[in-house]
């Protein structure tokens, strides 16, 4: 290895640190509406889920089974690209944002799902007993319990959305992957700076991880109890 | 140490029953649960309901706060039809709202407790009246320190259901049930998960409410308690109602040979060592 | 809904979109063979009593789960020209996502190793069988249930993340899409086409997934961190 590449690559250190730390900002922003949009969807659907209408059932099988079977890559794609070619125009980060949370909302629903199946059914019953409707044992009962259980799968869901959204760049969204592409085509410095960008998504994820690691010892605390 | 105005059932008509459940049947598949139930509740009166394990006790206590839905036959609560209503071709089922609030007139104690663990004893009374009747929180939590007073909880009112032993976790739950002020309290084996020095703590909380005047079906294996509290005493067994009368009686003189292997086979073994 | 015309592009696509999710396949099936037996080694490593080499294996690990795929894929791709290293898209694909893959599937071994270890392989003992029969017929066959529904998973999200090699230009499936897409410029048609067939290959997978989650049963699973 041309030990050029190096001296250059730490010349130009500041520009890079200032390029890349924009696009982790949009890393984070995309990160971030991803995953709000992903949990609103897997809540919802994984509610909706509890009710009786088989067609609701349906659907909702056809959504989750069709959006974890297809690359999400394609649906970026089909979002960014195929809307824009029928005259839907969205600019890259709605696009992105709207992607993961689709994606994510499809994978979030059989996480919840499994939430709210672990839930002793007696707890329904004694919310029913109370009074409560169906909707209001789930909403007040069922899914804070249901929530709980499920906090790993979800801080795990946080990680991997983190690095999904670097897929973000092939629509042109300016985060972390984009703008490191960009420095790239600018100065070739490919190892320099993707070893710098990994170092900017370990500095994001393993806090995540700290995060995950610490919900999966109360998970298993709480199952031994 | 009185549960006050709560356990008074509304004013009816004298001779009008609280319950009166009617040529009940439940299928579960091919299986026939309760074969026929008929039986009238006058408001005040406490019913206790024994018989063999299988017999039917729970099925029929869960029917008539309509967790379970009777494969046949009607049960009305003060006059009214439970969980249906007159559709224009035949009965329908009432929406899960109408329900709801007549399920708020009767409440249940669980062998199991099924307290809410993600919530505190106090939040555990108070979200009924909070999230059902729509009373305001300061009211709510009043009321529920009130109850837990009654129960002899008042203290543990921030602890969180883990933290308590059976027969606590069991109290709370009466408490929870009282806060929605019910004409009508069901027990389904209340004190039966619970270790034998907490059944006390429990029987006492429901002999209180006895007492107060609440109408009550108890399913229990207690006999003694049954024999002490229970203005009727009704032996179930194979899905019917066998025998029934006053505890003195049924318990003194039973009438029907299955009564009396039951007692004879129940009574024998508490006194096993 | 679908024009003659479209209908007839369909046609013209479909044999070429056919190759494309073949290469797609052999993609999938070279990267995975590649990181079962590299996540193996890992697996190995990280419980050797070789500190440097299990800490190692730990770092290793630590990395991959940190990093997006696409970035190990330019470190790979883009970085090792920069050392006069070129690999051709679609093994720096392969060996890319097998890096990647390496790291979980370790992960996978390692908890199926340490659900079933000592307390078995001492009652296996303890009735009288070998070491080498202890593995074979207790540890092995319980190891396998453990692992066989996560390892299938595997194969499902290796199939999908395959489509990243599109951006390292390595010939399959996504790839073949966006030339058809910049030729005719009709990306609806084209990327719902290549995403019902890439539906058509991982179905049937998640489906073998959910069956062997219900013959084996749920209460083995394992919790695992597969971000
Ligand atoms: N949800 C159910 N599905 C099928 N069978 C049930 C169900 N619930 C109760 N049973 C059956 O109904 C019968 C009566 O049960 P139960 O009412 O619980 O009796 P008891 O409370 O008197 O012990 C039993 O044979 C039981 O196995
Ligand atoms: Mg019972």
């Amino acid at each position: 290895m041309s030990g050029g590449g190096w001296v250059r690559a730490y010349h130009l250190l500041p520009d890079f640190l200032g390029m890349l730390w924009a696009g982790a900002v949009m890393t984070v922003i995309v990160t971030a509406g991803g995953f709000v949009f992903a949990i609103v969807v897997g809540l919802l659907l994984a509610a909706l889920r509890t009710g009786r209408s088989r067609l609701l059932h349906s659907l909702i099988y056809v959504y989750v089974e069709v959006f974890r079977a297809v690359p999400v890559l394609t649906q970026l794609f089909i979002i960014y690209f195929g809307l824009g070619a029928i005259g839907i125009r969205l600019n890259p980060i709605p696009s992105a944002v709207i992607g993961f949370g689709l994606n994510g909302g499809a994978y979030l629903t059989e996480v919840f799902r499994s939430g709210i199946e672990s839930v002793n059914r007696g707890q329904t019953e004694a919310a029913l007993s109370i009074g409560m409707t169906r909707t209001k044992a789930l909403l007040y009962i069922v899914l804070p319990q249901a929530v709980r259980v499920v906090l790993p799968s979800i801080a795990n869901f946080a990680i991997g959305l983190l690095k999904d959204t670097s897929l973000a760049s092939a629509v042109a969204a300016p985060e972390l992957s984009f703008n490191a592409h960009m420095l790239v085509d600018r100065t070739f410095l490919s190892t320099q700076i993707y070893l710098l960008v990994a170092v900017f998504y370990l500095a994001m994820s393993l806090p995540l991880s700290a995060v995950l690691h610490r919900l999966e010892r109360g998970a298993a605390r709480s199952r031994r109890a | 140490m009185s549960f006050s105005a709560t356990a008074i059932p509304a004013a009816t008509d004298a001779d009008e029953p609280l319950v009166r459940i009617q040529s009940v049947h439940k299928h579960y598949g091919a299986l026939h649960v309760l074969k026929g139930i008929d039986l009238d509740i006058r408001p005040g009166e406490k019913v206790s309901i024994i018989g063999p394990s299988g017999s039917g006790k729970t099925t029929l206590l869960r029917c008539v706060n309509y967790l379970e839905r009777p494969t046949r036959g009607q049960i009305f609560i003060n006059g009214e039809l439970l969980g249906q209503k007159q559709g224009r071709r035949g009965f329908v089922e009432l929406d899960d709202r109408s329900l709801a609030r007549q399920r708020t007139g009767i409440g249940m104690v669980f062998q199991r407790f099924n307290l809410f663990p993600h919530l505190t004893v106090s939040q555990n009374v108070e979200i009924g009246p909070v999230k059902v009747l729509k009373v305001s929180r300061a009211e709510a939590r009043e009321r529920a320190i009130g109850l837990l007073g009654k129960v002899g909880l008042a203290e543990k009112r921030d602890a969180y259901p883990e933290m308590l032993s059976g027969g606590q976790q069991q109290r709370v739950a009466i408490a929870r049930a009282l806060a929605m002020q019910p004409t009508l309290m069901l027990f389904d084996e209340a004190t039966s998960a619970l270790d034998p020095e907490l059944v006390g703590e429990v029987l006492n909380v429901m002999a209180q409410l006895a007492a107060d005047g609440m109408t009550m079906m108890i399913v229990t294996h207690e006999m003694q308690f049954a024999e002490d509290v229970s203005d009727r005493v009704i032996f179930m067994d194979g899905g019917q109602i066998v025998e029934q009368g006053p505890p003195s009686r049924l318990f003194g003189a039973p009438e029907h040979p299955r009564t009396r292997g039951f007692l004879r086979a129940v009574l024998q073994k508490r006194t096993m060592p | 809904m679908i024009s003659p015309q479209t209908l007839a592009l369909i046609r013209e696509w479909l044999p070429q979109l056919l190759v494309a999710a073949g290469q797609t396949l052999q993609m999938t099936v070279w990267a995975y063979a590649l990181g079962a037996v590299m996540g193996l080694l890992i697996a190995l490593g990280g419980m050797s009593r070789q500190r440097w080499l299990s800490g190692l294996c730990r770092v290793y690990i630590e990395f991959i789960r940190g990093t997006p795929t696409l970035i190990q894929l330019f470190l790979i791709y883009f970085g090792l020209t920069s050392v006069n290293i070129v690999i051709p898209g679609f093994q720096a694909a392969v060996i890319a996502l097998g890096a990647h893959y390496a790291a979980y599937m370790a992960e996978v071994y390692r908890s199926g190793i340490v659900a079933v270890d000592s307390g078995q392989r001492e009652a296996a003992q303890a009735i009288g069988m070998r070491r080498g029969q202890a593995m074979a017929y207790v540890i092995f066959p319980q190891a396998v249930r453990i692992i066989l529904p996560p390892m299938t998973n595997f194969a499902i999200s290796l199939l999908k993340d395959t489509s990243v090699a599109s951006l390292i230009a390595a010939p399959e499936l996504m790839m073949r899409a966006n030339d058809i897409t910049s030729e005719y410029y009709m990306p609806m048609q084209v990327y719902l086409l290549s995403g019902a067939m890439y539906f058509a290959m991982s179905y049937p997978l998640s489906l073998g997934v959910r069956y062997l989650e219900r013959r084996f049963g749920r209460g083995r699973q394992l919790n695992l961190n597969l971000a």
